[in-house]
């Protein structure tokens, strides 16, 4: 299976199954195209044969030169006998293994606090009430949490919290007590904590800055972007805006972590697709690392993206790639998590395969102790799965979520973005379709559109490496 | 190769082997919390 595609000038060939990218001239870009048509023809023995370059020559000899037709096929030989073009799906037979597999819990998003000083008008987490009612996290559920994950991990020596709201810092006496009693643990279990907090930023000070950077090996603060769209849907309880509350503390931490092992995160939703203004603007306030999401919300929801937005959203991130190779170039450069993606040093196949870990590998943790898969189900009864005094007592849920894979899901099967979104957020799915087995398709669109500027953009700062 | 440029040295399939011990980050621990964008994260056998 291969995905190509034009885009900023840049003729691209991903190779889906071996994660190949060749970018190529005008001529390989059809022969290809022409080879993609007839699968038959894929295999190294029939590329070689004379009839292939024969068709070639009868479909594009009206373009280009028989010599050059010939040429370019003898490249894309030479790319299907290294195993990096029209490369035959192996992975699928590992499946079977990847759905049995033992899995042990290695990452808890801890709700310290079902409680927001911000009442964000998109908030999933209903600000921070998540479907029930406004609660502190206990120092004694957060340590039986804790205790679970280190006896429910295995061999696994890295361990994740992310501390979660809510708003986590609204307790956070109980996030201190918390990572000194997991470090009075590490030792005795061979267990490394990596701690994580997501935050607001507006009780953030001196002393939170210093133990965060002392504690935290990542910590990842909520902003919008500009002033007015900041304001406009992140307020606080009394309709004022965050924004000039919030920047200056959060551009002194991103500053005292050398700006490093943050990212600062922000939502888009319709009523600014022209988020690209939103990225630049944290650039320009200094922010080296950056997210911005797509709002998900109910299709009712007057911010919801619509499927009607899709081509101005896919206009926004070309605009933005071409940006951004712009300024990294000019020595300005910025780190936007989604177009980050290593084509050497990615994540294995078993990762690929096995996705985000959620009821699995990845459990959240509400203020009573209650688990569930993840985040965005917390408060969905028919998805409660345990507590932190009984452990897991329905199985039968980690159950599914092991089986949900790129090939358990119709629309996958045929996608060529399967191995970088591994089937896309299970919690998406369920909200749009009622069951995990399924897509989001919006969200497929915008993951595909992300994944072709990610590649460009590495085409394009290759070819900058290279001119030296 | 004369028409191609090829970003990649490594493929997927090389990673069948050594991949599998679970010890990288957890997607949804990093920044996204909405999405599942586990292609960009890395492989902690590589850092």
């Amino acid at each position: 299976m291969v995905h190509q595609y034009k885009n900023n000038g840049y003729n691209i060939v991903l190779d889906v199954n071996s994660g190949a990218v060749h970018v190529v001239d005008g001529l390989c870009y059809d022969v290809i195209a022409e080879l993609e048509e007839a699968p038959e023809s894929q295999t190294a023995e029939h590329l070689k044969a004379p009839e292939t370059l024969e068709r070639l020559k009868e479909k594009l000899g009206g373009t280009y030169d028989a010599k050059d037709i010939e040429e370019a096929l003898a490249d894309v030989v030479e790319l299907a006998e290294a195993g990096r073009l029209f490369t035959p799906d192996t992975h699928e037979c590992l499946i079977e293994e990847v759905k049995k597999r033992k899995t042990v819990v290695k990452a808890l998003c801890l709700h310290i606090a079902h409680d927001c000083n911000l009442a964000c008008r998109y908030c999933f987490a209903e600000e921070g009430e998540y479907h029930g009612r406004r609660a502190l996290m206990s120092y004694e559920v957060g340590r039986k949490a804790l205790d679970f994950l280190i006896a429910n991990s295995g061999s696994r020596r890295n361990l994740e919290v992310d501390f979660f709201g809510g708003e986590p810092l609204m307790n956070w006496q109980v996030v201190k007590d918390l990572v000194a009693y997991g470090r009075s643990q590490e030792k005795l279990h061979n267990k490394r904590f990596r701690f994580t907090v997501t935050t607001n930023g507006v009780l953030l000070n001196d002393e939170i800055q210093e133990f965060v950077n002392k504690e935290m090996d990542n910590v990842v603060l909520s902003l919008d972007g500009r002033k007015e769209v900041n304001d406009a849907m992140r307020p606080f309880r009394n309709g004022k805006g965050s924004y000039d509350l919030i920047v200056p503390k959060l551009q002194k931490l991103a500053r005292s972590r050398n700006q490093e092992k943050y990212y600062i995160r922000g939502t888009f939703t319709r009523n600014n697709l022209d988020f690209a203004e939103d990225i630049l603007h944290f650039a320009d306030l200094g922010f080296q690392q950056m997210s911005i999401e797509p709002v998900v919300g109910e299709e009712t929801d007057p911010y919801a993206i619509r499927e009607e937005d899709i081509p101005a959203i896919k206009r926004e991130y070309d605009r933005l790639a071409q940006i951004m190779i712009d300024r990294e170039k000019k020595g300005k450069g910025f780190h936007f998590f989604h177009f980050m993606i290593d084509l050497d040093g990615g994540p294995c196949v078993a990762k690929r395969l096995s996705g985000c870990g959620s009821g699995t590998e990845y459990l959240a943790v509400t203020p009573w102790g209650d688990f569930y898969p993840c985040h965005q189900f917390v408060g969905q009864e028919a998805f409660l799965m345990g507590n932190v005094e009984e452990g897991i007592f329905r199985p039968e849920i980690a159950d599914e979520f092991r089986s949900c894979n790129v090939y358990s899901k119709e629309k996958c099967k045929n996608c060529f973005a399967k191995f970088y979104c591994s089937g896309g957020c299970m919690a998406n799915a369920y909200n749009f379709h009622g069951t995990i087995h399924d897509t989001y398709e919006i969200g497929c669109e915008m993951q595909r559109k992300r994944v072709e500027c990610a590649i460009m953009m590495k085409a394009a700062l290759a070819e900058e490496d290279s001119e030296g | 190769m004369k028409h191609v440029k090829t970003l990649n040295t490594q493929t997927l399939n090389n990673t069948v082997k050594k991949g599998g011990c679970g010890e990288c980050q957890t997607s949804c621990q990093s920044a996204c919390k909405t999405s599942c964008t586990v292609g960009n994260q890395t492989c902690e056998q590589k850092k």
